[in-house]
């Protein structure tokens, strides 16, 4: 058996040439195959690769889909965003827990299943949801959670649960989901029609230089959220020293309400790959790379068929559709269940095998990016956006949205409304139309931007969607008057809590503390000079955070803070004697009574 | 008019704080003309005569007659100041605290190696303090009004911070005597 480990492991580093750069290809093969990552298998890894032992453990121990410790033949990975415990996913626990005789975090003693929570995997418009493995189960009751574990252990496999498949690609046999698309409004330019081929054509009847300038012409911003001109991106990109450039693409999408990439990767994957293509051209770069979140692996096969359909085509490899010199390729480097990984100096990280810890900038991704090269990272919405503007040209581009945010951007709606889904609008599209078109009459406060943007009350629905005004990477979580807008700030307090890489104190510590004192004003324990706390610590987390994790963690409570004022106010009280109401005599001494043998006298009662 | 009246208190600290505080040297003449010294070790009172303008507190909480001094403190003074690094942060006795409490216990009272103890208890003789799960800095206890960091804070913080507060004028902080490196 031991002998056994040491071959095949020893085998899946020689499939990825022995390279320490594919580090996170080797070990998620390796955990897909013996359920761990066990101490002689990294040892057998930093031996074939040339590394330390300590490098493959620092990834091992970093990534939450890879494990040292076993895992079972069934990882059950249930889905604990706020939207998901809206819609009732403890029921969904406990029916689990019932039926397997297991906690969250264990697993059972035959080695079969293990049961774990999981922050967003992408599905907040069907939720509550799981990963059983790779496939994604959806709409889940307690009834369903009982079927899955009576299937699964019926008939071995996790393809027998998917009975009732999605619509359109959600259906193609490579895909096989159940996950529907919910695609509520279809837009020109995201979701319109392209033959494959067509914007690539047009590109490269023009040089390199006008590609760029077309794509400036159009004002287009980066969908990720931060929205940086990508024009300006790929000029940097292309000025950079160094003939080998490298196009990424960040497919991560692990802001908790945010699953619009999910269906272009589902429905336009072509337009996508067109746009990467584009990019490659305009910067000069060989190499592209779709860095697909590890939640989204249900959808690998299906999309290395359109690759390959592409290198048919000449749409992708040597001298594309004929352009001597124009050689592109594009790889998909899976991730393995890390949010951080969304930051493009952790993404980068992340596919040089590495941790995903973020890097220092500068030097920025477009001067020293991927193993070093000039690097263009960009989000998934952004390619197609590019894709569209070769094919349909710039000026048609820019007519659309407002002056600073030309163009439309996709949405994912989710929370209290009778129509969640994804939404391709124009942008300037105000808060209240948009939340009309998801029939959410009764919405109290919506976080626009996902945990990392911000919650807003009625009193900004009159505001605009564009990066001027109320911007958003896309994810849109509404909340009508039942939900309390510090339980919303506490969800996401946890999980930036958890998504930190810890490498830097004010994000690690910061946020703990935080989420603390959010605790203790929850429970009626807070003063109003808390209130004051909570700003300036969320100032000094934000403004002196490594990365943009860090730098947009503390917006929860900052936002809450500023827009639902009265919320926390109704919970504060003045401390008059100047005791402490967080703090508890009796808990405090509780373990010092039971060990010392006696009762407090001081404190007696 | 009576003198405004301070109070000082070393809780689970080491008395650096108040040796810093001897450290004013021939200015605690003229500190005697501005205060009278109330409940303090310096002079030995052990229980407060009367309310107290301000009140200096060194070292944090780790046991209960620690917990029950500062609130004796917090009941009987305007102001309460957090002296040196333990009030403020827990300090050095704070290291204990990302060990499990019995775990500190058994090694300090049954399993050192250099532990004689034929009872095999824990200590529990109601002369000594309960100790508490962790160590606790003062303003998790009580309101502290502020905070005077170092280990120790130097004399010349103490001297310009009390001076100022009793004068009711802006602190006159000198880089040299917050820096700590």
């Amino acid at each position: 058996m031991a002998e056994n480990l040491e071959t095949a492991v020893k085998q899946i580093c020689r499939k990825n040439g022995n390279d320490r750069t594919r580090m996170m290809d080797i070990v998620r093969e390796v955990q897909d195959r013996f359920g761990q990552v066990s101490s002689q298998a990294m040892n057998t890894i930093a031996r074939a690769v040339n590394s330390h032992r300590v490098e493959v453990e620092s990834v091992v121990s970093f990534y939450s889909f890879l494990s040292e410790e076993p895992k079972g033949k069934f990882v059950i990975r249930l889905c604990n965003d706020i939207i998901d415990k809206m819609q009732g996913v403890e029921k969904v626990a406990e029916a689990f827990r019932e039926e397997l005789g297991i906690d969250f975090g264990e697993s059972t003693s035959d080695g079969k299943f293990t049961l774990e929570w999981t922050p967003c995997i992408g599905m907040c418009d069907q939720a509550p949801a799981a990963l059983v493995n790779n496939k994604v189960v959806t709409r889940l009751s307690s009834d369903s959670a009982r079927e899955i574990v009576k299937s699964l252990k019926q008939n071995g496999d996790e393809d027998h649960l998917m009975h009732m498949l999605g619509d359109g690609n959600n259906a193609d046999p490579l895909v096989n989901s159940m996950v529907n698309n919910n695609i509520r409004e279809r837009g020109p330019v995201v979701f319109a029609d392209l033959e494959p081929g067509t914007a690539i054509h047009k590109a490269l009847s023009m040089s390199a230089v006008e590609v760029i300038k077309d794509v400036k012409t159009a004002r287009l911003r980066g969908r990720g959220g931060a929205g940086f001109p990508t024009g300006m991106k790929w000029e940097f990109t292309r000025a950079a020293s160094g003939s080998d450039k490298v196009v990424i693409c960040n497919a991560d999408e692990g802001e908790p309400g945010t699953f619009k990439d999910r269906t272009i990767l589902t429905e336009k994957p072509d337009l996508l790959f067109e746009g990467m293509t584009i990019a490659g051209y305009a910067i000069g770069a060989r190499t592209g790379v779709l860095y697909l979140r590890g939640e989204y692996a249900y959808l690998r096969p299906f999309l290395e068929r359109i690759l390959a359909q592409r290198r048919n085509k000449n749409l992708l490899g040597m001298s594309i559709l004929g352009k001597a010199g124009f050689d592109f390729d594009i790889r998909i480097q899976m991730g393995a269940g890390a949010y951080v990984c969304g930051e493009e100096t952790a993404l980068i990280s992340s596919c040089e095998g590495l941790r995903g810890d973020p890097k220092n900038r500068p030097p920025f991704p477009a001067q020293k990016g991927y193993l070093t090269l000039p690097t263009s990272v960009n989000n998934v919405e952004t390619f197609c956006c590019v894709a569209r503007i070769l094919d349909k040209g710039a000026g048609w581009f820019a007519e659309m949205g407002s002056a600073g945010s030309t163009g439309t951007k996709l949405l994912s709606i989710s929370g209290d409304c009778t129509r969640p889904g994804v939404y391709e609008l124009e942008f300037g599209i105000t808060v209240s139309e948009m939340l009309e078109k998801a029939g959410a009459e009764n919405a109290y406060a919506v976080q626009v931007g996902g945990p990392s943007g911000q919650l807003i009350g009625e009193a900004d629905f009159h505001r605009k969607i564009c990066y001027d005004d109320v911007a958003t990477g896309g994810a849109v979580m509404i909340f009508n008057r039942d939900r309390n807008p510090l339980e919303i700030a506490h969800e996401f307090m946890e999980f930036f809590c958890e998504e930190s890489c810890g490498y830097c104190t004010p994000c690690r510590v910061g946020n703990e503390l935080l989420k603390q004192r959010l605790e203790a004003i929850i429970a009626g324990k807070g003063t109003p000079e808390d209130l004051d706390y909570l700003e300036q610590l969320g100032k000094t987390v934000a403004v002196a955070s490594r990365c943009g994790l860090g730098q947009t963690s503390s917006n929860p409570v900052r936002t809450s803070l500023k827009n639902f004022r009265g919320e926390y106010e109704k919970l504060v009280r003045e401390n008059s004697d100047g005791m402490q109401r967080t703090f508890d005599i009796h808990k405090a001494l509780a373990a010092g009574e039971d060990l010392q043998g006696r009762k407090s006298v001081i404190y007696a009662d | 008019m009576a003198k405004p009246k301070i109070a000082t208190a070393s809780l689970a600290g080491c008395f650096g704080c108040h040796m810093s505080l001897l450290d004013i040297d021939d200015r605690i003449l003229k500190l005697v003309e501005l205060v009278d010294f109330d409940k303090s070790p310096v002079d030995d009172i052990k229980k407060f005569t009367g309310r107290c303008a301000v009140g200096l507190i060194e070292g944090g909480c780790c046991n209960e007659e620690n917990v029950h001094n500062l609130q004796y403190f917090r009941e009987n003074c305007d102001i309460l100041i957090s002296v040196g690094e333990c009030a403020i942060m827990g300090g050095i006795p704070a290291m204990r605290n990302n060990i499990p409490l019995k775990e500190c216990l058994d090694e300090a009272y049954l399993n050192g190696p250099t532990v004689y103890n034929p009872s095999g208890k824990i200590p529990g003789d109601k002369e000594l303090p309960l100790i508490l799960d962790r160590v606790y800095p003062c303003h998790e206890v009580v309101k502290m009004d502020y905070h005077l960091p170092g280990c120790p804070p130097p004399a010349d913080l103490l001297w310009q911070a009390l001076v100022a507060l009793l004068e009711n004028k802006p602190m006159d902080l000198p880089y040299e005597v917050i820096k700590y490196d």
